[in-house]
């Protein structure tokens, strides 16, 4: 969407068309080119760099669906300065736009195979155009399992899309917190620990993960516990960037520059880093 | 008879300054080695007269000194502090700049025009630092507009070392002292008897533009081309220091979990004096400015370092809040990981982190320590 073959430093602008809170420290955005029609075309597991004027610009995985692509949808978190500013925006202001960049989600090798979804928090905004991607070509998919753990209940992203995924489009969906308040009666406990008895054959079965460092760690083993083989497990790692084209150095992972090596990574290609300290 | 190379010409010491004006007749503004602040920078030429004649330099782990010498060479000295990435990779660049208007705003490219620069002086080494930073700027998957378009409106005299520095590894590093090619013109400065000349290789068609705005320099005769290869051979011997590059990526790979790290982190301040010194470091920040009435937001790219805390900030803390490993990072990223990234080193051994380090630290002897450390597992 952005000149990425004339300057890939230089931002479009976006209108904010709707804006909503989705929990207590969330929140989507959905965006339209301001002037040009544009190309919007995406795949699942890239981002975009946002520019909040005046303040500064983060990477932020888009969150939409991209087999429809009529608006650029984020969710992110609040908890920088940037996303501070960005959920005080209106409708109709303006945001500077660059991407998309990065490394997908492997969909397309994913046909014909059970796919075990595994998000951590926010980390289900970047897996959720896969989920879209399934639903709109559900019958290339077997066995279709989301776990998904949040904080609290009243930290779950998307409440009536998951209800939906489980009824509608036959993605067996388990959510897990790490508390449960109100009256919650589902799962309680971290959300590797679903792993071991999630619906899909380990033969034939893609996983992606993405959430916290230490959760996709831990996601991993369980994985292995089930004996899905490294070659067969994605994840989407994150590290501070401020340029999203491998120039600015920033978000070095071993040999691997996240924004564009990345952020989805094959297990096996990074798992000799997973467990370096601080690398 | 001898029949001689065209593109190998004698140039006179005396006639340097002709040499100058054809560059600013050719168009090109002259950026070469000067003396400031007791050090050899590189700033605006005009002339010989701007260049540290009679000046040398002495260097050893984290010390640099200039003395006066009673040569009459022109180039008697090491690389200094600085890098010609200030010029081609600058240190702070606008990106963009965006202006309100009506309720939104809109984003003003910086397409700034760049005049022809022509660096006078390029050493081996900095050839090579200049090729590699071509690899991630130019040939990498995006293109660095303002990169390209300094690189392209650049000239390169590089002029051989005459001189191997004490803290100079460029043999091992496979980057010179000799430059064979990436340059336009190259230059070799000799005394021999009452001679006092420079060895011309004529390295690219612009040179042969810049060369036809003066008298046609005599050609090259065996003997010259002689004295210049004893004078390389010599060099190459009197190298400072040395690493052993053989397996250099496992060196690096097998030892995330040395205790060298902690080690070399009692003595590094974390200053970054390492990563601005380097001529093949690229890392870059961006920051955000606005005007007082917040009508005009500017984007500017300074340089970085992987030394500070920020500079792996992510939402929680940083990725290396130790400064053993933001050490480890650096290194292993110049040795190692390079090579992956980009299927070379990213070390041209040109000793700068060595002489600029406060504190000393030196990457050949740690480099030797690991190799040693490993030898004894």
């Amino acid at each position: 969407m952005s000149n990425l073959n004339g300057n890939p430093m230089l931002p479009q602008s976006f209108r904010i068309e709707r804006i909503k809170n989705e929990t207590d420290d969330t929140f989507t955005v959905e965006l339209q080119p301001s002037k040009n029609v544009m190309d919007l075309s995406f795949h699942a597991g890239q981002f975009n760099m946002l520019y909040i004027y005046g303040v500064g610009e983060i990477p932020i995985s888009i969150s939409g669906d991209p087999c429809s692509q009529d608006s650029l949808v984020h969710t992110t978190r609040v908890v920088g300065t940037v996303t501070k500013a960005m959920r005080k925006l209106r409708v109709g202001d303006l945001v500077g736009v660059r991407g998309p960049f990065g490394n997908p989600w492997p969909v397309e090798e994913a046909k014909g195979k059970d796919v075990v979804l595994i998000a951590g928090g926010i980390g289900l905004a970047p897996i959720r155009p896969v989920v879209n991607y399934i639903i709109a070509n559900r019958h290339a998919f077997k066995n279709v399992v989301m776990l998904y753990g949040t904080r609290t209940p009243k930290d779950i992203l998307y409440p009536r899309e998951i209800k939906l995924w489980e009824k509608k489009h036959r993605i067996h969906t388990f959510v897990t917190v790490d508390r449960a308040i109100g009256n919650w009666d589902g799962n309680v406990g971290v959300v590797t620990k679903l792993v071991a008895r999630a619906p899909f054959d380990p033969q034939n079965a893609l996983a992606m993960a993405c959430g916290p460092e230490v959760m996709m760690r831990f996601t991993v083993r369980e994985l292995q516990k089930r004996g899905i083989v490294d070659e067969n497990i994605y994840v989407s790692t994150e590290r501070n960037m401020k340029c999203g084209i491998g120039h600015c150095g920033h978000c070095q992972f071993g040999s691997e520059f996240v924004c564009k090596d990345g952020p989805v990574f094959r297990y096996d290609k990074i798992a000799h880093l997973f467990d370096v300290w601080e690398v | 008879m001898e029949t001689k190379n065209q593109k190998q010409r004698i140039l006179p010491a005396g006639e340097f300054n002709v040499f100058l004006k054809a560059l600013h007749e050719a168009g090109y503004e002259t950026i070469g080695p000067t003396l400031q602040d007791r050090a050899i920078v590189y700033d605006k030429i005009s002339s010989t007269s701007d260049l540290p004649v009679g000046w040398s330099d002495e260097q050893s782990a984290g010390f640099y000194r200039v003395y006066r010498t009673e040569s009459p060479l022109l180039f008697d000295y090491n690389v200094g502090p600085h890098s010609w990435k200030k010029y081609l990779h600058l240190p702070n660049l606008l990106l963009w700049k965006a202006k309100t208007n009506g309720g939104g705003f809109s984003f003003i490219e910086d397409d700034k025009s760049v005049g022809k620069q022509a660096f006078l002086g390029v050493r081996a080494c900095e050839v090579a630092a200049i090729r590699k930073q071509d690899k991630i700027f130019l040939e990498s998957e995006f293109i660095d507009s303002a990169y390209k378009k300094r690189r392209e409106n650049t000239f390169i005299i590089a002029v051989n070392c005459t001189k191997a520095g004490a803290n100079c590894f460029c043999t091992s590093m496979n980057t010179g002292p000799y430059a064979h090619s990436g340059f336009d013109l190259a230059l070799t400065e000799i005394i021999d008897g009452n001679r006092h000349f420079f060895f011309v290789e004529i390295g690219s068609a612009t040179a042969e533009i810049v060369m036809n705005k003066m008298p046609e320099l005599e050609l090259a005769s065996r003997h010259d081309s002689t004295l210049v290869q004893n004078n390389m051979r010599e060099v190459s011997y009197a190298m400072g220091k040395s690493i052993e590059t053989t397996d250099i990526q496992r060196l690096f790979y097998d030892n995330y979990d040395s205790n060298i790290w902690e080690e070399i982190a009692n003595r590094c301040m974390n200053c970054a004096n390492c990563t601005m010194v380097c001529p093949t470091c690229f890392c870059t920040t961006v920051e955000d400015v606005t005007n007082l009435t917040g009508t005009e937001a500017e984007r500017w790219r300074r340089w970085d370092s992987c030394f500070t805390m920020d500079f792996s900030y992510i939402h929680g803390g940083s990725v290396r809040p130790s400064g053993s490993n933001r050490f480890r990072h650096w290194i292993t990223h110049k040795f190692a990981t390079w090579h992956d990234q980009f299927d070379e080193s990213g070390c041209v051994g040109c000793g700068r982190c060595i002489t600029w380090c406060p504190v000393g630290i030196d990457v050949t002897k740690e480099i030797k320590s690991l190799q040693k450390s490993k030898a004894t597992v």
